[in-house]
């Protein structure tokens, strides 16, 4: 499975983003979710599937319901993905530093 | 820790502008990029070539544990002022057999002196088209998602 591209593809759909931000306030049963749309409901359901299987989205049951809400530790992953760009240039750019200090303390 | 690297990249827009303030003379700096032996160092690559002049080239590949080449690079140099500016082409070579497709990148370099102790290096990035500017931006992260996964993968394996 290319995780990548999924949470990325994910992301990029306008009718899932909508759904990330309905249930990141409370978890929601899929016909909650669904009410929340003009789509048909096989449609949302295709979209929490694919939500669920990226891992943005959890469900958990309670009695009967199956309930969906946010997996925020994923979230936060999607959302700081400039994150290790940065880290992989801040470790270089600390080397330079480092070894350009000790190039001059050596001179 | 003070985030010393800040990297820039609007929505839209086909470039990435990374900054960086460094606790080196300016001339330090620049000998940092302009020995290939020091390159080297802070890469984390072999340096084939380097051509430190204008119209030079450059070549360098890094590879894995085992000795294989994973990763190619070449370019040349339209500028080189030295303490002043590179202004570098960036291709990676043999990336058709990955799958992926990159175009050559431009990449101008500005070196700037802050203090007599202190200097800055401003990376302007540009690419080919938008979609290529964010693949790039999110290599490392896909990569560390793809590291995550495989290290899920050998846990559940070792679990059956």
């Amino acid at each position: 499975m290319n995780l990548r591209r999924d949470v990325f593809q994910a992301i990029a759909d306008p009718t899932r983003r909508a759904i990330l931000m309905l249930v990141a306030s409370q978890a929601l049963t899929a016909g909650a979710i669904a009410s929340n749309f003009d789509t048909a409901r096989p449609t949302v359901s295709k979209h929490l599937q694919i939500l669920t299987e990226c891992e943005l989205l959890q469900q958990h049951q309670s009695g009967r319901e199956v309930y969906y809400h946010i997996n925020a530790k994923k979230m936060k992953e999607v959302a700081d993905f400039i994150e290790p760009f940065r880290n992989m240039w801040d470790d270089r750019f600390n080397k330079l530093e480092a070894i350009m200090k000790n190039y001059k303390s050596e001179k | 820790m003070e985030r010393k690297t800040k990297v820039h990249a609007e929505d839209g827009r086909q470039e990435i502008i990374i900054t960086r303030e460094f606790d080196l003379p300016l001339e330090l700096l620049f000998k940092a990029y302009e020995e290939p032996e020091i390159f080297a160092q802070w890469m984390g690559t072999k340096v084939l070539k380097l051509e430190s002049r204008k119209h030079g080239v450059y070549q360098f590949e890094t590879s894995d544990t085992q000795g294989n080449v994973v990763f190619r690079a070449n370019g040349v140099f339209p500028e080189f002022v030295r303490n002043e500016k590179i202004t570098r082409t960036f291709e990676m070579e043999n990336t058709s057999g990955s799958g992926m497709q990159f175009a050559v990148q431009l990449e101008f370099l500005e070196f700037e002196k802050l203090t007599d102790q202190t200097s800055k290096l401003t990376m302007q990035i540009v690419y080919k088209s938008i979609e290529l500017r964010d693949q790039m931006l999110q290599m490392p992260f896909a990569q560390g998602l793809n590291m995550a996964h495989n290290r899920l993968q050998e846990v559940v394996k070792n679990l059956k």
